[in-house]
């Protein structure tokens, strides 16, 4: 084979099959989509606001933190190390951040109107509004662009021969998106701080 | 070794399809602005003309994507299927959760009426753009 088309399959690995959804997870997200609907539906403050300071913390940590600090780690790895951490990492992420940004946007607008945010006299308003806009674009990158490429790149990593070429296309989805996910999330902090000091 | 031996072996996963991910993606984003129009107005009811316009694009689109993926000969229907499914039951259940808030804070009447059905293209769109994704790197069955 050509050196460049070996470059762009990945030899056939001795590996166990990667679970795309960890199963061993869904009790906990069970868990969590209960108690954000018992918090909504019996107007529960404390946890209407636990749902949502530790959910949008966890989204907002866990996203610059993979993007800042994992994403540039990751990209010097060897490619099989990189293989083997994905291998780990994604199938967490696959249910880790759909149940966390649950959390979070579920209680938000209970909380925002608990608070009088949503009222459009309230000095907040114009904030949550932006802070609205800001979520919109987070959601439709995570859930339009990166969730499938991550679900695609698990699917590919499950065949025998996995096509390295086209993962690294899949990937390259993250890294385009990373800095659009990073200026959103910091503006996240800073309009959830604002609102809250206010 | 031949010169066949050095291109890819499975040239049918990499052709190219039409854009049915970025029809569902747009589908997304035009019932995430109805949303944030409408919930910007709460607990007022918002220009419901704009936000109805916003919803029949979107269905539009999502139409398009549906006949689109329809015409498709040679597609893993297999994977498109099997992730479609799981997909649905995760984003059914997150689109659930959002009624249940909106109906819970007594939005009644038209509003409650095009947020449900923003909420049916959200639970319809995201499988589709994630099983479209799978499935045009999958091995067609």
């Amino acid at each position: 084979m050509a050196p460049a088309a070996a470059a762009h399959f990945m030899p056939p690995l001795d590996r166990p099959k990667i679970q795309v959804v960890p199963l061993r997870g869904l009790p906990i997200v069970g868990a969590a989509v209960l108690f954000v609907a018992f918090s909504i539906g019996f107007n529960w403050q404390w946890g209407l606001v636990f749902n949502h300071v530790v959910g949008g913390g966890l989204w907002t940590g866990i996203d610059l933190f993979v993007g800042l600090v994992i994403g540039p780690i990751l990209g010097r790895l060897s490619i099989p190390s990189r293989a083997e951490f994905s291998a780990r990492f994604m199938p967490k992420m696959v249910i880790i951040m759909p149940t966390v940004v649950m959390m979070t946007l579920a209680t938000g607008f209970q909380v925002a109107r608990s608070m009088g945010n949503l009222s459009a006299s309230n000095p907040n308003h114009a904030w949550l509004v932006v802070s609205m806009c800001v979520v919109g674009v987070m959601a439709v990158v995570a859930l339009g662009i990166l969730e499938p490429a991550n679900i695609a790149v698990l699917y590919e990593m499950n065949k025998p021969v996995p096509n390295g070429e086209r993962i690294g296309r899949l990937m390259k989805r993250f890294i385009y998106t990373a800095g659009i996910t990073g200026i959103m999330q910091i503006a996240t902090l800073i309009i959830m701080t604002r609102l809250g000091s206010r | 070794m031949s010169s066949a031996s050095s291109s890819p072996p499975m040239p049918d996963a990499d052709r190219p399809y039409p854009p049915i991910g970025w029809f569902s993606t747009g589908a997304l984003g035009l019932v995430v602005v109805g949303g944030i129009l409408l919930a910007s107005y709460a607990p007022r009811v918002a220009p419901l003309a704009l936000a109805t316009t916003l919803l029949c694009v979107a269905i539009g689109l999502l139409i398009v994507a549906a006949v689109q993926l329809s015409r498709l000969k040679v597609f893993a229907w297999g994977t498109f299927t099997t992730v479609f499914k799981w997909a649905l039951l995760a984003y059914v259940i997150t689109a659930g959760m959002i009624e249940f808030a909106f109906v819970h804070d007594h939005t009644r009447g038209s509003s409650l009426v095009i947020v449900t059905l923003m909420l049916v293209v959200f639970a319809l769109s995201v499988p589709t753009t994630i099983a479209f994704t799978v499935a045009r790197f999958a091995d067609p069955n």
